[in-house]
């Protein structure tokens, strides 16, 4: 192992206690069991423990309870946790993180794990003069939002939802579940439009309309009237009690770049996670990598996982190189995946593409195969061809033939046919058709005589039935 | 006529044996709770296995590793064998002899071999292949309830149930008369293949779900996931009958059913379907999950099994009349096998043996001193992976197993084995194994002495004589009696005769948690039901937990468990999954079945299940012999084209052995608790296999592929 025989643990402090960091923190102490190599600690500014920021639009639908999504508690003996400080400054010379309640904490290594905030666009009353949402405003971004769209969740109120995008969509599910009536607005062309093609959004908003969501794609909102609704770009008012926020978020970059740390669109960082100061790390979503991977949970779990085996010194050589991100809607009834190259022309060169449209059944499958590797899909209403289609993506591994049998879900047809052995009518014990009829012919005549001359429903008892039905057809009269 | 049951699995169902024409016995099915007067394949053949041509009648003796085994009498292998451990073991100590045993022995067998261990040869080397077979459920029954039985209630209630998860399980390929039982409720069967089992339960209106190989614990948490989210836990029972459900629920948390599905493959609406067919019939109290090897031969096996009890907990399925948890054991006698002191950690009756209460009473039981018992030692895999290494036994006693065939990574076991001083195996036929030992020793079959079996519900059925072994055959017994007494010990210590030894067993094991004290040859000759524990001449306990668990404070326990991946992932060298399992025509390592005419004529080799895509990828059509090679060895076998199979992964039967045992390619990464290896899930590559040439050095016609596939 790496660490010198009685050197102290290394000073780690974690700035951010939602997924990602307390993810960093649980796998350094599974790494780390006894707090020997690593002292861990955690402070978020939230006051609650740490929680499942993915569930939110669960509990929002009323799947979950705020306490059915907390996170484990972190525990071992290297790891602290506090809760409710904010971290106000960093001095990377000295090594220190300054908190709000005046303390400062000595480091040997930083884990920025700050993640993003909604973003408020410049809209008459959406964002108040202090930067803050206005008045009957909320994302939906942690759990304070969240109780507070649900004191407003009364059956048959009005909430407009500002951005088609994952979370809007998955809001405007659960805001409808919970009986409100809900009209939801995206500026681009379509809804999802980074993650899916016109076909498949086309298809997706009837679904939403058919379960009493009102979209309105390609439309930009000019003001929100509190107490009336949202006004459009064509003078329309779309009625609301609130307005749900949904239109993108922000990296939390200001602790690093007050720093003097590269920051771009988020605190960018390389393959081993290290900022611009080698001792500064980030992971999860304030940070930016050039393989991407920001606003969706499962590549931020994994740059802890690979964080946490550098700084503990059990996988000191460990790097991330990047996601391949994979959207996956978490709307009750709707079943959408969508991920790599979908939005090139269907007779772009080297791109194989299949495409299945049926909007009565509210389905809709675009398949990208390019040398025989899927390279993007979009499957709304195909759940097994989604998750068949997601591990190949995931491996790299290749498309098998028959594209719409796996479209279907359905096995490939053999490329050639088995041989037609004699049917078997009992399996476990090996008996054909025509044993059971020479045994009948030898004076067989009651499944037990069958049985006992052929051996057949002796095993799994599954065929019964067949010999029954045989005995009584060669027989021409039922039997018992 | 003799009623007596069946050699094989853990049903063992009833049988009627009875001398033919030709004075050999011929099998019946009889009627029976478990097997409902059904019986498979193997059963109906198993008496041929009393008379292969090859069967062994003489003891083999080789003199060094260099010449052939021949023929001996017994003084003159006994003789050699205990002076061999006589000398090694003043030369290198006690612990430089082991003894491996197995799942098939009976519980006369099973006691006697670790009372052998620990008395005439003091080692505390001594495993059983058990650990290769239920280990990883026995390890998570016991932390959840504090016991392990693997069915605590008699099989025939499962078929009152509304629906029944088969997590692992393939009966009705594996025990085709358990099927019998499972043809009203829905099943839910969870397996990376469309088994026999999984169509059964698709033909009844029940689901299939196939994860990724090593992925069975990602979808048991996100079934609780689906379960809670469904509101179909049971809050009530949680809170009276459970501790843990927090922390365990925190786990399950991160498994949403959108994310299982990235992981297993599993669609999301599978996961709740299944959660929700499962925790409607929970809600009626009359639903079961039961877990198989598919689930629990991994290196994280016991996890993987305290998830899907944690499941049936949290549906409030235990301890309940009508509902459970329940593991499907697999070796004939895989659940007596592992209570009677052959396991490393154990003495008899289920007891710890770094227990001082147990120690100091089986002590008293053996009339010795409890300090002369030596603690604990490997467990199997690392006893076969220390023999002949310097800290590591240099003789090995083989009772009743095949490990050449059955253990992982066979090219290491091999090695291993080949290192020692002195390999002995007692068996009935030349197996791979014994092929490699210094000394054979051909003991009796089945249906040549008595003795008890405790089945897959942990009922103690008596196993009849029906016939005298043939001349020059002996007893397990009588070859331990005998080793024994020229190994110094007293000869009433080790008795032959099987009753006398069951009833030294039931005070062994009284007062521990596989109680045997009440169980006499005669209440089992009468008929009589005997589920352990068994205290007194009137006791039976078919079901277990109804009113409490069996920790101090009567509660289950819910164990906080999480995913990890498996101890070998793919990777462009090793792109695709290779997974194992049984077939219905053979029973473990095949040394009896691959001699039985009528089961090797319908599978005579090894094959691969492979997708046609994956094949045809491989440039493999349907019949072509197949190479599929790990990083730790290959297996040649034939391409069977199933076009339900999930494209990364290829099935191989475990059943054959040499160039065709699926072995070859196993992992021996172990579960930390359990020590089970892991089986079920190795990296491999699909290639062609090379030609066999004839002995004219042309590629052999018989390897060239049927046109249109083999059936």
């Amino acid at each position: 192992m790496n660490t010198v025989q009685g050197a102290p643990p290394r000073r780690v402090v974690v700035v951010g206690n939602g997924m990602v960091g307390a993810r960093f923190a649980e796998e350094a102490a599974r790494l780390d069991p006894d707090g020997e190599r690593v002292r861990v600690s955690v402070v978020g500014t939230e006051h609650h423990p740490a929680y499942n920021r993915v569930l939110l639009s669960g509990v929002l639908a009323g799947d979950y309870t705020p306490e059915q999504i907390r996170l484990p508690a972190l525990g071992g003996p290297g790891v602290t946790v506090r809760t409710g400080v904010a971290a106000t400054a960093l001095d990377t010379r000295r090594r220190t993180v300054t908190l709000d309640d005046g303390s400062r904490l000595p480091y040997d290594e930083l884990v920025l794990a700050t993640g993003a905030r909604a973003a408020l666009p410049p809209i008459p009353g959406v964002r108040a003069p202090d930067e803050g949402p206005g008045e009957g405003v909320s994302a939906l971004r942690d759990l304070e939002d969240c109780q507070r769209l649900l004191a407003l969740a009364r059956p048959g109120a009005p909430v407009v939802v500002l951005g088609g995008g994952v979370l809007g969509l998955e809001a405007a599910r659960g805001l409808v579940a919970r009986g409100m009536r809900v009209s939801l607005v995206e500026s681009s062309p379509w809804i999802m439009r980074r993650q899916i093609d016109q076909g498949a959004a086309r298809v997706l908003a009837a679904s939403y309309a058919a379960l009493g969501v009102d979209v309105h794609s390609w439309r930009v909102a000019a003001r929100w009237i509190p107490g009336t609704g949202l006004e459009l770009d064509d003078g329309r008012v779309l009625p609301g009690d609130a307005l749900v926020v949904t239109a993108g978020v922000r990296a939390n970059t200001e602790l690093a770049s007050e720093a003097g740390i590269v920051v771009d669109r988020g605190v960018v960082v390389d393959d081993r996670l290290a900022t611009s100061d080698a001792r500064v790390h980030a992971i999860g979503d304030c940070a930016q990598h050039p393989g991407g991977g920001a606003g969706l949970v499962q590549p931020g779990w994994e740059q802890a996982a690979v964080l946490a085996g550098r700084l503990t010194g059990t996988a000191p050589h460990a790097t991330y190189t990047g996601a391949r991100p994979l959207t996956r809607l978490k709307a009750e009834g709707i079943e959408l995946t969508a991920f790599g190259r979908v939005h090139e022309d269907e007779d772009a060169q080297d791109l194989e593409t299949v495409t299945i449209s049926d909007p009565h059944g509210g389905r809709y499958a675009k398949l990208s195969v390019c040398e025989e590797k899927v390279v993007g899909a979009v499957l709304l209403g195909f759940p097994e061809a989604a998750a068949t289609l997601s591990q190949l993506y995931d491996t790299g591994a290749p498309v098998p033939s028959d594209r719409l049998a796996l479209l279907q879900g359905l096995p490939t047809a053999a490329p050639e046919p088995q041989e037609a052995g004699e049917a078997l009518v009992c399996r476990c014990n090996a008996v054909s058709r025509n044993d059971i009829e020479q045994a009948w012919l030898d004076g067989a005549r009651t499944r037990e005589a069958i049985a006992d001359r052929t051996r057949a429903t002796t095993g799994c008892g599954g065929c019964v039935r067949d010999v029954r039905a045989l005995l009584s057809g060669m027989q021409g009269t039922p039997v018992g | 006529m003799t009623t007596t049951h069946c050699p094989y699995c853990a049903l063992q169902c009833a049988m009627r044996l009875e001398p033919g024409t030709d004075g050999r016995l011929t099998v019946r099915p009889a009627p029976f709770p478990t097997n409902r007067g059904g019986l498979c394949r193997k059963g109906w053949t198993s008496a041929e296995v009393l008379t292969v041509p090859d069967r062994l009648t003489r003891p083999l003796l080789r003199k060094d590793r260099g010449s052939d085994l021949v023929e001996t009498d017994w003084d003159t292998a006994l003789d050699h064998v205990a002076e061999r451990l006589l000398s090694l073991r003043a030369e290198s100590g006690p612990d430089s002899v082991a003894v491996f045993g197995g799942g098939g022995l009976t519980n006369e067998k099973s006691y006697t071999l670790g009372k052998f261990a620990r008395l005439a040869l003091a080692t505390s080397q001594i495993d059983y292949n058990g650990r290769f077979c239920m280990s990883s459920a026995a390890a998570a029954g016991t932390r959840a309830f504090g016991l392990d039985r693997g069915m605590p209630f008699p099989l025939t209630d499962v078929a009152e149930a509304e629906v029944v998860v088969l997590a692992g399980a393939n009966p009705a390929e594996t025990m085709p008369p358990m099927m019998g039982h499972l043809s009203a409720p829905a099943l839910i069967v969870i397996d990376p293949r469309r088994s026999a089992t999984a169509q059964v339960a698709l033909d009844q209106g029940g689901l299939h779900l196939a994860p990724r190989p090593g992925t069975d614990l990602a979808l048991a948490l996100g079934l609780l996931h689906a379960a809670r989210v469904g509101g179909w836990c049971d809050d009530e029972f949680v809170g009276e009958r459970t501790t843990g459900f927090d922390a365990a629920w925190e786990h399950a948390a991160a498994w949403w059913p959108e994310r299982t599905e990235q992981v297993t493959g599993v669609p999301a609406s599978g996961i709740r379907a299944a959660a929700d067919l499962l925790g409607r019939a929970a809600r009626n109290r009359s639903a079961y999950v039961l877990t198989g090897r598919g689930t629990e031969q991994h290196a994280k096996g016991t996890d993987t099994v305290s998830a899907w009890i944690n499941l049936a907990l949290a549906l409030g399925l235990p301890g309940r009349r009508g509902s459970g948890y329940g593991c499907v054991t697999g070796q004939g006698n895989g659940q007596g096998g592992r209570e009677h002191g052959q396991k490393a950690d154990q003495l008899p009756g289920y007891r710890r043996i770094d227990d001082p209460r147990a120690r100091d009473h089986v002590a008293g039981v053996w009339g010795v001193d409890p300090g002369a018992l030596p603690g604990p030692g490997r467990s199997a895999f690392e006893l076969l992976d220390a023999l002949g290494t310097p800290d590591g036994p240099r003789a090995l006693l083989l009772f009743g197993s095949n490990p050449v065939v059955s253990a992982p990574h066979t090219a290491r076991v091999r090695a291993r084995l080949d290192s020692l001083d002195l390999l002995v195996a007692a068996d009935f036929v030349l197996s791979e194994t014994a092929a490699t030992a210094d000394v054979v020793l051909p003991v009796a079959q089945w249906a040549e002495e008595t003795g008890t079996m405790t089945n897959l519900e942990g009922r103690v059925l008596r196993r009849a004589r029906a016939t005298a072994p043939p001349d020059g055959v002996w007893t397990d017994l009588e070859v331990l009696s005998a080793l024994a007494v020229r190994l110094g010990q007293p000869a009433q210590r080790f008795p032959t005769d099987p009753d006398t030894v069951l009833s030294e067993l039931g005070r062994a094991s009284a007062g521990g948690a596989a109680d045997y004290s009440g169980v006499t040859p005669q209440r089992l000759d009468d008929g009589q039901a005997l589920y352990w524990p068994v205290r007194t001449p009137t006791e039976s306990t078919p079901r277990l937990f109804l009113d409490s668990f069996a920790h101090p404070d009567g509660r289950a326990r819910l164990v906080p468990v999480a995913h990890r991946p498996p101890a070998e992932t793919t990777d462009p060298d090793y792109p695709l999954v290779a997974t194992t399992g049984r077939l219905m025509g053979h029973y473990q390592s095949g040394a009896q079945t691959r001699r039985v005419a009528e089961l090797d004529g319908a599978e005579p080799e090894a094959y691969v299940e492979v997708h046609p895509d994956t094949a045809a990828r491989a440039g493999l059509a349907a019949g072509a012999r197949a190479r599929v090679t790990s990083r730790r060895g290959h297996t040649d076998a034939r391409v069977r084209l199933v076009p339900t199979a999930r494209l990364d992964t290829v099935f191989l039967p475990f059943h054959f052995a040499g160039d065709q045992s699926a072995n070859n390619l196993t992992h021996p990464a172990l579960d930390p608790t359990s020590r089970m290896p892991e089986f079920k899930v190795s990296a491999v590559r699909l290639e062609p296999a090379p030609p066999v040439l004839s002995s004219r050095g042309t590629p052999d016609p018989a390897d060239t592929p049927t046109p249109g596939g083999i059936s």
